[in-house]
């Protein structure tokens, strides 16, 4: 488990430096039932496709990942160290549970999955960085008639 | 992933997620997001296993029911990575002795030549690697680290190189445990994140490749390299001077 008091004290003492400041205002999105939501995945485990580029040195940089995607061709290119990788190895639904919201869909748990899910890269970036980009995704995700966004992080 | 929350909201989009550190999430207050307390790079808990995943999801999803927030909820369950000491596994994959004479890259060789059925294995398994960030083939890759610190640390490097030789030593790591998941150990359990890295930096060549390359990194007079060998070459915690590479200078032709 990761509790801050489990973590190696540099590790600690790393995540505590981070600055977390909260951002101004309070948005809150509601929208229908479950089985009506269109959902998108996006994700900071710097995750792209095998045949695009690797992620740099822009911390707010994203690459889109096509919505029929197959695990095989993703591969991870974050910069940051400090996290495990041999899960993401084993199954890349426990960085990226594509197959289990394909589940969710077929069970019509959920209305539908988005055309396409989104991975930043994330390690060493300021909040605000990531204004700009998040507008500029947000755009194409509401294009594809996206009401919801289900997020993991590394 | 906090800050993408409340960008997408501000958007109009309704978020939901993981946490995995919840004190971040405490001070930046996202609009709704489940802590689970799972290792940092799990955040659905348990590989291959569906049930539990779905479990997580269900949790997070359920925080779209809230009328108002922010919400910060916990999910309830472990997923038990850690559930037995580090040292409980180790690596049931026969590593080539050291033999009298053997240069840092003849080392290396033989230890892929050794792991590479393991790691064919895997990828069969597994039907996927993970090998693959950097563009390079294994030869490829090995040779850019060894050659990187053959070359006293390649100070021209620019910003492409740099960040090839990053995901090169990423590549390196794939290649290796991924082999070492591919046979299960006699107690057939899977190996703690831990346990995989104990293994990986303490008792392979390529940790002592890859310490040695965080080493020249951190004392580079390149900025970014110097950047990247304090913060992403060697975990904190693993000591890059505690087995002190072979020099450069000794390995020279």
């Amino acid at each position: 488990m990761v509790r801050l008091a489990d973590l190696e004290p540099a590790e600690r003492a790393h995540a505590l430096a981070k600055r977390c400041e909260p951002l101004p205002g309070t948005p809150f999105v509601r929208g229908p039932g479950l089985e009506e939501r269109r959902i998108a995945l996006v994700t900071t485990a710097g995750l792209h496709r095998r045949e695009d580029p690797a992620f740099g040195t822009v911390p707010s940089a994203y690459r889109v990942i096509p919505g029929d995607v197959e695990a095989a061709d993703l591969v991870m290119s974050q910069l940051s160290l400090h996290f495990d990788r041999s899960g993401f190895q084993a199954d890349l639904n426990v960085v990226f549970p594509i197959e289990r919201f394909r589940e969710l869909e077929a069970s019509r748990t959920i209305g539908s999955l988005a055309s396409f899910h989104l991975s930043f890269m994330g390690a060493g970036v300021e909040a605000e960085q990531l204004r700009e980009p998040v507008r500029e995704v947000a755009r194409q995700l509401l294009a594809d008639a996206v009401d919801t966004v289900f997020l993991t992080p590394v | 992933m906090n800050a993408l929350a409340h960008f997408l909201e501000e958007a109009g989009i309704a978020t939901t997620g993981i946490s995995l550190i919840r004190e971040h999430s405490q001070r930046m207050r996202p609009p709704r997001l489940l802590w689970v307390p799972f290792p940092l790079g799990r955040p659905l808990g348990r590989p291959n296993d569906a049930a539990f995943q779905q479990r997580v999801i269900a949790a997070a999803l359920a925080l779209l029911d809230e009328d108002s927030g922010p919400v910060l909820a916990d999910f309830p369950e472990d997923s038990g990575s850690e559930a037995s000491p580090p040292d409980a596994w180790s690596c049931p994959l026969p590593l080539p002795p050291p033999e009298t004479g053997d240069d840092r890259r003849q080392r290396l060789r033989r230890e892929l030549s050794a792991l590479r059925p393991w790691y064919e294995l895997a990828r069969t398994r597994r039907g996927r690697t993970t090998f693959g960030a950097s563009g390079l083939e294994l030869e490829g890759v090995a040779e850019l680290l060894l050659g990187f610190i053959e070359d006293a640390g390649r100070l021209s490097l620019g910003g492409a190189a740099i960040m090839q030789l990053k995901h090169a030593t990423e590549d390196l790591k794939a290649f290796y445990l991924e082999a070492a998941c591919a046979r299960p150990s006699q107690a057939q359990r899977e190996p703690s994140p831990s346990a995989l890295s104990g293994w990986l930096w303490g008792e392979t060549e390529a940790g002592q490749l890859l310490r040695a390359v965080g080493a020249l990194a951190r004392s580079s007079q390149n900025g970014l390299l110097r950047v990247l060998g304090e913060r992403a070459l060697v975990p904190r915690g693993i000591d890059v001077e505690m087995h002190p590479p072979d020099s450069a200078a000794s390995e020279k032709p």
